[in-house]
């Protein structure tokens, strides 16, 4: 039932979405079409815009994890995580997910196959996914796109909430499924 | 920090990969060596493929941030969002103090969270970009994030949804009884995570270290 309502939910919110906008705009006596073009023009160049940065962020993000460093780091900081009870197959997932969404959902499709989908783990993968964000990417394409170099507080900030959403995640899982 | 990051990944990187090509392994009979180029070849081809990734992801980006800018034009044009803008305002303007209450960025913020919470993926990015465009226009130093950027920011890349829908077809498709059921650890985790990135980014923005300083110095 509850998932029904979920899945009506998403099903029905762009199209409401589009026919309202649309319709609202007309009754209010704007010139739909005008107005949508001079908007699409300025997202296409900002989708052009981002290009650069979206290079760089990936490339750099790309060779740490072809390098093996990813799977070098995350063995280093499994003592830690085995004593906040995160199960050790875990942890590449919680190391992959604000580095690359790609990467992380391939993770979690792994994990739930491999152990279930109502395993403690596939479970906790899950409920991390759905809980965080792919920040390096957000942080170079919505800087990138302004060509802001100076990020100041933005990362350390980022990535504090991420640690924070991971260890709930962690937490929360343990309480309600453990 | 960003030129440190992209630094430090790539020279971790080439350092880890050109020394996994030793090729040390650990057996009963000690230590032994077993070298090979092969570490150094991933390294240059997953360069290669992120590359041409990020080149697909903004090409992919191209029609759906047309429509949806395209869509908030439509909106902005006719009110919509202004209306909507008003209803949001008591929680934006303490959110956002530096941002005039009445401004288009407003509006622009608003619509992304929307998106976000709905779990409404394309329409957030477009509408995220959209809302820092604004923001820039506030910006007195160009290359340097305000606080209100840093704040909207970190509001998306804690990730507030309150509809997981990618994570709930994987569940669905892996033959799940109950694929939803992850929801509420989901919303709750979430929740912390938003709370904290507001929290931190209130206070360091307070931290002689992330004050802006002129254009141009470091």
């Amino acid at each position: 039932m509850f998932q029904n309502v979920v899945n009506g939910i998403s099903s029905i919110a762009i199209p409401l979405i589009i026919f309202s906008i649309v319709l609202y705009g007309y009754v209010k006596k704007v010139k739909v079409y005008e107005s949508f073009t001079t908007g699409a023009k300025e997202g296409f160049e900002v989708a052009i815009r981002i290009i650069p940065y979206l290079v760089a962020i990936l490339v750099a993000i790309g060779a740490f994890r072809a390098s093996g460093a990813l799977d070098l780091l995350t063995s280093l900081l499994s003592p830690v995580t085995s004593f906040i009870g995160m199960p050790a197959e875990v942890l590449p997932m919680a190391m992959m997910r604000p580095l690359s969404g790609s990467g992380a959902l391939g993770i979690v499709s792994e994990l739930i196959n491999n152990f279930g989908v109502e395993s403690l783990i596939g479970r906790m993968a899950a409920v991390m996914e759905g809980s965080t964000e792919t920040t390096f990417y957000v942080l170079a394409v919505y800087f990138g796109s302004i060509s802001i170099t100076k990020s100041r507080h933005a990362v350390p900030a980022a990535l504090l909430a991420d640690l924070a959403g991971i260890l709930s995640a962690v937490i929360i899982t343990r309480v309600v499924f453990g | 920090m960003i030129n440190v990051i992209f630094m430090g990944l790539l020279v971790i990187g080439v350092v880890v990969a050109g020394f996994n090509c030793i090729g040390l392994e650990m057996t009963d009979a000690g230590m032994i060596m077993n070298p090979s180029f092969e570490p150094l070849n991933q390294l240059t081809t997953g360069i290669f493929s992120s590359a041409k990734v990020a080149v697909e992801l903004a090409m992919g980006l191209i029609g759906i941030m047309a429509l949806w800018l395209g869509l908030m034009r439509i909106a902005e044009d006719s009110g919509l969002i202004q209306l909507l803008a008003k209803a949001m305002r008591p929680l934006m303007v303490r959110l956002f103090p530096d941002v005039p209450p009445d401004h288009p960025a407003m509006g622009a913020m608003i619509m992304n969270i929307a998106a976000n919470i709905l779990g409404l993926g394309n329409a957030a990015t477009p509408l995220g970009l959209k809302a820092m465009t604004e923001l820039q226009k506030l910006n007195k130093v160009k290359d340097t994030a305000t606080n209100a950027m840093v704040t909207f920011m970190a509001i998306n890349t804690s990730s507030v949804t309150l509809i997981p829908a990618t994570v709930i077809g994987i569940r669905a498709a892996a033959g799940a009884t109950n694929p939803a059921d992850i929801i509420g650890p989901v919303i709750l985790a979430t929740g912390v995570s938003t709370t904290v990135a507001i929290i931190a980014t209130k206070l360091m923005q307070k931290l002689p270290r992330y004050q802006i300083t002129e254009e141009g110095s470091n």
